[in-house]
């Protein structure tokens, strides 16, 4: 009986994921037609992982409180792909709807990469390979406070490349952050090339392994593999960080920009915007 | 009566620290491996508040802002060269930009300013690290020129809730200052002698190195000592050279690039300003001479007897 109740409630969270994920896509895509200037196809990858993250109950917040000590902590390392927060961050209150509709115009807050200037965005991103090492200070101090909040940091796998981030690995692993959970938006593709004919990463989670972390590999549009992932990362007991490899399609949800190796810089029109917003309606 | 021993900048400002962290759980060293006696009685008493990253400045950096981030007051440790430029963008991303938004308590302190680590060679020189610091907003840059400061720099960073870079010396250096002099750290300077219609304008090292030259030079000059950078009243600093007819800046960094020289005339300049400049420093170009700090000194002219030559030099 006890498992009939789980798997219903977990078949409504599912479809509520499901939803707000279709929703923060759209939205997306509907803040690229108006500000071309942000990374539309690295933002798409990450979808399914941001809403699953807010929406999921797996990251404790207060938007009436941005600064709430008992939050978790949420670092957008990657931060030129994760415009997609915008919508999810106007949805929960952080930040007001209208303010979507001022992405990248003058006077606004909201610029092409999420800062800290803005409720509920917890560091200065954009600029690669910082977010993880920032998070691993802010993990040692939540340890120092005896504090159960978590910090969660989504990387993309073309910023894998700054060292940096190895750095971070390193003393994470060593330090046994246990606190830590780091997500690679795994799409594959970097600015010029596919990450495999850049630096090649595979197989990204035995590496973290051997760094002593907890690591796996998921699907990162499987919102129900992502929630699983994370409720093993809340639930461990090991002395280990986590990490979740999400494998994932840059540009999900548009077949001009998933085909496109190059497609990070690549812009949609008004008009295309429209048509991929109506398909995913 | 000032205290006339020799000692370490760092053993001086660790000293203070370790005083503090007895007091307050809320301080953290981070070192990039990089050690110290007075910090070695800080990681046997609190071992879990003093964290070795290895080898590896932009981590200690990055781990010291998330520690501020959660409120935390961290000192980043390391050689001064590498702690100032290997990490310069952790710096201006993380602190420097961040502080503009929020109050981040995260000291960055470099052993080995200038030409301390005269015998290991240009990668261990720091020529560069006031130039770079000074140009980034909200950063507060510290040059102490005695043990004694240093460790009042010490003192003031537990409640300065800005990023700071504090540059010591790495070599034992004896007390300028007379007890309670500076009087007021935020001032960034301190009129250490006056006389003659010459000023030398130094910082770090080279105010002792400036204060013996001008033990010869029978009053003909004074001495001001610009031990920060930011904080510094700009407008009490010019009212203190327009006494003079010249100034003689004395640092161990590159001439015309941005540091104490670019400072001086930069002031003068905004109060157009009737008042010679004779910088003297290191003219474009790495040391790869080998030689201990005073033959280096002697190569770039800005040993005592260069000095010398400059206050005596008539103005242009």
């Amino acid at each position: 009986m006890a498992n009939d109740v789980k798997e219903i409630a977990d078949a409504a969270l599912l479809a509520r994921l499901k939803e707000k994920a279709a929703w923060v896509r759209r939205e997306t895509l509907k803040i690229h037609g108006i500000a071309p200037e942000t990374r539309i196809a690295s933002s798409l990858s990450a979808v399914e992982v941001l809403a699953t993250l807010y929406y999921g109950g797996w990251l404790r917040f207060d938007p009436r409180q941005p600064q709430w000590e008992g939050r978790d902590r949420f670092i957008a390392s990657k931060g030129h792909g994760c415009i997609a927060l915008y919508p999810i961050l106007a949805d929960l209150g952080f930040i007001g709807r209208e303010e979507l509709a001022t992405v990248c115009k003058p006077g606004s807050r909201l610029g092409g990469i999420p800062d800290m200037q803005i409720p509920g965005i917890e560091t200065t991103n954009g600029s690669l390979g910082h977010g993880l090492g920032v998070a691993c200070g802010i993990a040692v101090g939540l340890r120092q406070k005896r504090s159960d909040a978590r910090v969660y940091v989504v990387c993309g796998d073309g910023e894998l490349c700054e060292g940096s981030i190895w750095e971070a690995v390193m003393f994470a692993g060593q330090q046994g952050l246990s606190n830590l959970t780091l997500i690679v938006d795994y799409n594959g593709i970097s600015m010029l090339d596919y990450c495999r004919n850049i630096i090649n990463l595979e197989p990204l989670d035995r590496k973290l392994r051997e760094f002593q972390w907890d690591a796996v590999t998921v699907d990162g549009h499987d919102l129900g593999a992502v929630h699983r992932a994370l409720a093993d990362g809340r639930q461990s007991s090991t002395s280990r960080p986590q990490a979740i490899v999400a494998r994932t399609v840059k540009g999900k949800g548009v077949p001009s920009l998933e085909s496109d190796v190059l497609c990070h810089v690549k812009t949609l029109n008004a008009q295309q915007v429209a048509e991929a917003v109506g398909r995913l309606s | 009566m000032s205290d006339t021993r020799s000692m370490t900048m760092r053993d001086a400002f660790f000293d203070r620290l370790l005083e503090a962290m007895r007091q307050h759980e809320n301080i953290f060293i981070v070192t990039d491996d990089f050690g110290a006696p007075a910090l070695d009685k800080i990681r046997s008493e609190f071992g879990d508040r003093f964290i070795n990253v290895g080898i590896a400045e932009q981590s200690a950096v990055n781990v010291a802002t998330g520690l501020a981030i959660e409120g935390f007051t961290t000192y980043a440790f390391g050689i001064a060269g590498f702690m100032s430029m290997r990490c310069y963008e952790q710096i201006r991303t993380n602190l420097s930009m961040a502080a503009q938004v929020r109050p981040l308590n995260v000291n960055i302190v470099g052993v080995g300013a200038g030409l301390s680590y005269d015998l290991s060679g240009p990668s261990h020189h720091c020529l560069e690290d006031i130039t770079l610091m000074r140009l980034l907003p909200h950063l507060e840059v510290f040059s102490p020129s005695d043990w004694a400061l240093a460790a009042r720099v010490a003192e003031r960073s537990l409640h300065s809730h800005r990023p700071k870079y504090i540059r010591l010396d790495s070599k034992p250096v004896t007390n300028l200052y007379q007890d309670g002099a500076p009087a007021d750290l935020e001032d960034g300077f301190c009129e250490l002698a006056h006389g003659g219609d010459t000023c030398v304008v130094a910082t770090g090292f080279m105010t002792q190195v400036s204060q013996r030259a001008l033990a010869q030079s029978a009053g003909r000059a004074g001495l001001v000592d610009v031990f920060a950078f930011r904080p510094l009243n700009e407008d009490r600093l010019f009212r203190t050279l327009e006494k003079y007819r010249r100034v003689v800046t004395v640092e161990e960094g590159f001439l015309n690039r941005g540091g104490l020289d670019s400072m001086i005339v930069g002031l003068l300049a905004r109060h157009d300003a009737r008042i010679a400049v004779r910088a003297l420093g290191v003219n474009d170009h790495y040391l790869f001479e080998v030689g201990n700090r005073a033959h280096l000194h002697q190569l770039c002219g800005i040993d005592e007897r260069g000095i010398l030559q400059a206050i005596a030099a008539p103005a242009a």
